[in-house]
């Protein structure tokens, strides 16, 4: 986790708006661990762990937008992914990562899932303010 | 208009085939089709074809595990097919290891299993 990430090819931004925006999150994720050449089950950890990021952002954020890129750092390429919304926030953060907790009706596995699934993973929020969500998948 | 996802009936086993990207509002529909139609049809068996999709996550898990409950509520069996090792793999490390669904590796296996359990005699070998 130390050195900065260097973007790599540009960054391309997405609204999360709708639930139909969910479904573009996955793709543009795929595409781009795709081209990162992610393994197979790789790809599709990350793709989760994107599904459930933009479905958090869309159900308790409000709505907001992805921001998806490759990024290097030492000579290994990844993809990141960052969620991004100007919701409620997160009160208790360790609540809100603990497996099965949930203040809605889901099955509070989204968040925890998703830090278990991908290899880097930063929440940044403040109540009143918002949440940003940021993970990182490297190719092995 | 999201769109919505065929149940097709075969005998007394309804067989849905996901093939498409799942919105949310889908996935619900889907639940609610399949719990109307068992009623509807009298099913004794569900055959979820899972062959095509590519992620499995809590929403969607949620609604396989949701379905298994609903159906065998309403005297029907449901047998989730044809998971991706991938999906399978990323399930269990999501913390959704699916206990309650019956699984098998592909239709045919599914099907015999729905045929073993409502006592149905088996199909006539090939
Ligand atoms: N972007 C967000 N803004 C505000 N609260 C959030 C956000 N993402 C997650 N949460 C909170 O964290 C809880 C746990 O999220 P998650 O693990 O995805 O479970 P679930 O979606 O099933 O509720 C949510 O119920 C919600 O209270
Ligand atoms: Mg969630």
């Amino acid at each position: 986790m130390t050195g900065t990430l260097v973007p790599e090819g540009g960054t391309t931004r997405q609204p999360i708006e709708r639930n139909d925006d969910v479904v573009r999150v996955r793709h543009l994720v795929r595409a781009l661990a795709l081209q990162c050449r992610l393994s197979l089950v790789d790809q599709t950890k990350l793709v989760t762990a994107a599904s459930e990021l933009a479905r958090n952002t869309l159900v308790y954020g409000g709505g907001g937008s992805v921001s998806a890129g490759l990024v290097t750092r030492g000579g290994r390429t990844g993809v990141a992914a960052s969620f991004e919304d100007s919701g409620p926030g997160i009160p208790d953060i360790d609540l809100a990562l603990t497996d099965g907790w949930t203040s809605g009706g889901g099955l509070g596995l989204g968040l925890s899932g998703a830090r278990r699934l991908v290899d880097e993973f930063h929440l940044e929020t403040e109540v009143g303010r918002g949440t940003t969500v940021s993970v990182v998948k490297w190719a092995r | 208009m999201s769109e919505r996802v065929p149940v097709l009936r075969i005998g007394d086993v309804l067989l849905v085939s996901i093939q498409m990207d799942l919105e949310d509002q889908t996935v619900m529909d889907l639940q609610e089709d399949l719990a109307e139609r068992i009623v509807a049809t009298g099913a004794r068996g569900v055959v979820i074809d899972i062959t095509a999709v590519e992620i499995v996550d809590s929403f969607v898990g949620r609604m396989l595990a949701t379905t298994a409950s609903i159906s065998r509520m309403l005297d029907a069996e449901t047998v989730v097919v044809g998971m991706r090792p991938a999906v399978a793999i990323t399930l269990v490390e999501l913390g959704l290891s699916l206990g309650g669904v019956r699984t098998a590796l592909d239709l045919e296996k599914g099907l015999a299993i729905l045929r073993r359990r409502s006592g149905l005699p088996d199909a006539d070998p090939a």
